[in-house]
């Protein structure tokens, strides 16, 4: 049997270190989402239209909603889509 | 400022027709501004966009005159005002939020911004 240290491999194995995500609020300082701003809610929703979770986005759980709130506003007012293709 | 303590922060939202010719779009929006300062209340800044394309087609149309309206008022305006939109044709559709302190902060920020880019 062997042992773990005697595992040699032929390229020295890479091991990739992602980077942490953060929430782009918190570190931007930014306190209030705007419904206006359509272009920058536009990050926080994937190619149809729908809102990305937070998983992805890093965003907290604070501004997630927030930005929620401001995508729901936006999509009223006819400012982003409900449903739509290539969006982006 | 006693008198302020009960006035809170909306923005108003609308999108009229687009058939609405410029001194009628000048109209609706003198109207509604005049119905919340008889209220009581107090425009703070005012914002035409004018014509732009919607997302999505709202009543067969793809493009509205969007209005932008920030003010200070009691809490039974609103009300008040949704019912005269409601009743007038040429809206499509309004929206009214509240701000809280930020909100006033970034749209004060903002609007200076623009200022500075006007004069620049």
């Amino acid at each position: 049997m062997a042992k773990q240290n005697d595992i040699k491999f032929l390229t020295s194995t890479r091991v990739e270190k992602r980077q942490k995500k953060y929430c782009r609020f918190k570190k931007m300082g930014i306190r209030y989402v705007d419904y206006k701003d359509a272009e920058f809610l536009k990050k926080f929703l994937n190619e149809q239209g729908k809102m990305l979770p937070r998983r992805i986005t890093g965003n907290s759980l604070k501004f997630q909603r927030k930005v929620a709130q401001a995508v729901k506003k936006a999509r009223q007012m006819a400012l982003l889509p409900y449903v739509t293709d290539l969006l982006k | 400022m006693a008198t302020n303590n009960n006035l809170q922060n909306y923005e108003l939202m609308v999108i009229f027709t687009p058939v609405l010719a410029e001194d009628d779009f000048k109209g609706a929006q003198k109207k509604f501004a005049d119905f919340i300062t008889e209220n009581g209340g107090k425009i703070v800044h005012q914002d035409a966009w004018g014509l732009r394309s919607l997302a999505y087609p709202i009543a067969k149309k793809t493009t509205g005159l969007y209005w932008l309206l920030s003010y200070q008022a009691t809490t039974d305006v609103n009300a008040k005002l949704e019912i005269q939109m409601n009743r007038d044709e040429n809206v499509m559709r309004q929206m009214v939020t509240r701000l809280d302190k930020y909100a006033v902060e970034y749209n004060a920020k903002k609007r200076n911004k623009l200022a500075e880019a006007t004069t620049a």
